[in-house]
């Protein structure tokens, strides 16, 4: 490497050399908010013990991608742009979303009373045609004070061959989303799966009641506070406990 | 009263009279029914222990006379808390549950779980050639063996019986080369983060060629018994009508969808495994009916011998490639090999990280008890299963476990078409309905 570099030489007068802080890529990339959904404490699942190692007092924030950044590349902006004129064009007032783009998918997150509204856009406006609705799917993040249930919507416009995330986010204390049955009326066994695993209510829902556990299960399975279940297992004079029970890397 | 059976009977409830019936008691029932002239109306709860409801699916039928008013499915049978089972596995473990979803199509379940984790690692463009070529082969064998048994079962439910035994002759042959490939035939496991799990067995080749040389024997049996059969045409055609808007509204893919003409197959579409690179059609019908389903599946099968045999000629130039990823952070670090105690961690493996390398011996120990970690995200990468658009919304939160994996499976979003392509008609053409969406309750239910 040193052997190259010593062949460039610089011309006469050096150069042209902007200011350091006015160089494009010494400009820091601009950061959005952060979104810190918990943190992740010690290394080898070891709790309480005279651990000396110094792994056990490591202190993680568990951050996930943050807010992309105009231009987004692509036809992600196409799609944004097109969602934003045609809530222009039919007189509505939605915030504008949040837009996140890893690994080359793009998720809006949306306030939930803009859900309904901004789904039926995308739907119906040339521009966008999200004609295929692929379902719900909830998430529950219980240290996202204040946001704890998300609800996932996965869409498709096969007129396009496009695919975004739409994302709402609500309070375990208020964990209500307007359906969007009457948009897409695929999602009706999608959100009363949703209610019953997470226990995500629906507003609108023709009959949002259980669809896979017995109608009078107590408490939402896939929710992290709900426990797996489970009993230990006798071996060879050995107890292997229940795998929510054993040891685990954190 | 000898010989009344203690459980069926009758007895009055505030919603009617209520039916028990267990079989070979309809004398019973028509003479209860006949005693009340206003009981036109009567709800049937069919299953979900029925042989004609294609596993443990719940219908509650209203029916007037002969024909149906209304239908609702009810599921949940089978519930078996798989998505939640996968929080405390690690990445890898994760796919040994979720092939046991929908239990006729394991690689696909494994193949959308293992997309949505390579993609969150970043690694899409890193698994080895020949691991995506293994991993087409073992889809489309999958493909065809399930869509035989749709068939066969399919056939089965309406009396063709023999469309039932040849069916089974047939995915028979592919579960064998399934245990020639991965060991087992079921269940595998075997599509795992960043490859698959071992190499093509020597020989695999040559029986893969003459099990495509035989079904390109036996395939036109189905359609000459079938295709053109007027019973079966007769209990099939315009049965379980769904026309394109009606899909789209509620979401259905697959066949199902590609009966009503549209050419809608995610291969074509967005392309994963490289199925850009293979040579095939997409089938379609244009009656948006059973019979349109079952012509559109037969098809598929024609084509996914076709991705077999340009997949086969690519492996054979693969000889020796690598089959998982050459990242020692992430690569499952063993061969599978047998053993004089069965089938275990190949013993140069062995030799090697006991005797030569103590940091293969890290890598080997850290990979197989904590697992990788995946970047904090989420993704959703479908893939197109014999029942149409599975996909895996797998999310993480950097840490050695799924925080979540929601499996979107077809046969959960078709079934909810239950209602709309059986009210209205007769109830023998219910069993046809659901028959053509194909529903496997496992992947239902999850």
């Amino acid at each position: 490497m040193s052997d190259d570099s010593s062949d460039v030489k610089p011309g006469p007068k050096g150069p042209e050399q902007p200011a350091v802080e006015q160089s494009p890529e010494n400009v820091p990339a601009p950061t959005g908010e952060v979104h810190q959904v918990g943190a992740r404490h010690g290394m080898f699942g070891v709790r309480g013990s005279g651990d000396t190692s110094g792994y056990g007092g490591l202190d993680q924030a568990i951050v996930l991608p943050g807010d992309a950044q105009r231009p987004y590349g692509g036809w992600f902006d196409e799609v944004a742009d097109g969602l934003a004129a045609a809530t222009r064009d039919a007189g509505l007032e939605i915030a504008a979303p949040r837009v996140v783009i890893h690994r080359g998918e793009i998720t809006f997150h949306l306030r939930r009373e803009d859900l309904v509204p901004v789904a039926q856009i995308l739907r119906d406006d040339d521009r966008l045609r999200f004609e295929f609705c692929s379902g719900v799917s909830g998430v529950h993040y219980p240290d996202e004070t204040g946001r704890e249930l998300h609800a996932v919507y996965h869409l498709l416009s096969m007129t396009h061959n496009r695919r975004i995330r739409l994302e709402v986010a609500v309070p375990d204390a208020d964990p209500h989303i307007p359906s969007i049955v009457s948009v897409y009326p695929t999602s009706d066994w999608h959100e009363r799966e949703t209610y019953d695993m997470f226990g995500i209510v629906f507003d609108g829902h023709p009959a949002l009641t259980r669809i896979l556990m017995p109608d009078d299960w107590p408490g939402h399975p896939q929710r992290k506070d709900y426990p797996l279940g489970g009993i230990p297992v006798e071996y060879k004079g050995g107890t292997v406990p229940p795998p929510d029970q054993r040891r685990s890397y954190n | 009263m000898a010989d009344q059976d203690l459980y069926s009977g009758s007895s009055d409830t505030s919603e009617g009279r209520v039916f028990t019936v267990t079989g070979q008691d309809w004398d019973s029932i028509s003479e209860g029914l006949a005693e009340d002239e206003a009981q036109e109306r009567i709800v049937v709860n069919m299953g979900p222990q029925h042989p004609s409801t294609h596993g443990v699916l719940r219908l509650i039928l209203e029916l007037e006379g002969e024909t149906v008013t209304e239908a609702r499915a009810g599921i949940g049978y089978l519930h078996t808390g798989i998505e939640k089972n996968m929080e405390y596995r690690t990445w890898t473990q994760g796919v040994t549950f979720c092939t046991r979803m929908d239990y006729l199509s394991p690689f696909f379940n494994e193949m959308t779980y293992v997309l949505g984790i390579e993609r969150l690692l970043d690694i899409e463009d890193r698994v080895p050639e020949k691991a995506q070529v293994m991993r087409v082969l073992l889809m489309e064998l999958n493909r065809i063996s399930s869509h035989l048994v749709a068939i066969a079962t399919g056939g089965m439910e309406l009396g063709a019986l023999t469309v039932m035994t040849i069916g089974f002759r047939e995915r028979e042959l592919v579960l064998d080369l399934f245990e020639l490939i991965t060991g087992l035939r079921m269940n595998h496991a075997f599509i795992r983060p960043g490859g698959v799990a071992q190499d093509m067995p020597p020989g695999a080749l040559d029986e893969i060629r003459g099990f495509v040389a035989l079904m390109k024997k036996r395939l036109p049996e189905y359609a000459d018994l079938c295709n053109a059969n007027p019973i079966f045409r007769g209990r099939l055609e315009g049965i379980g009508h769904l026309d394109l808007a009606g899909c789209l509204a509620l979401g259905l893919s697959g066949p199902v969808l590609r009966s009503t003409g549209y050419p809608w197959d995610l291969r074509k579409t967005e392309p994963y495994c490289g199925y850009e690179t293979y040579d095939f059609d997409v089938q379609t019908w244009d009656s948006s009916d059973s019979y349109g389903r079952f012509r559109v599946r037969l098809n598929e099968m024609w084509e996914s011998l076709r991705i077999i045999e340009q997949a086969a000629d690519r492996l054979a130039g693969l000889d020796g490639a690598p089959v998982m990823i050459d990242d020692k952070k992430i690569g499952w670090p063993s061969q599978l090999a047998i053993g004089s105690d069965g089938m275990g961690n190949s013993l140069d493996h062995i030799r090697h990280i006991m005797g030569e390398s103590m940091e293969a011996l890290i890598h080997h120990f850290k990979l197989v008890t904590e697992g990788f970690r995946v970047p904090p995200g989420q993704a959703y990468v479908p893939v197109e299963s014999p029942r149409g658009e599975l996909g895996a919304h797998v999310v993480s939160d950097g840490g050695t476990r799924p925080f979540r994996a929601h499996f979107r499976d077809p046969s959960f979003t078709n079934l909810q078409a239950t209602s709309v392509m059986a009210e209205g008609g007769m109830v023998a053409d219910v069993i046809v309905a659901i028959a053509s969406i194909d529903p496997v309750m496992g992947g239902v239910d999850r």
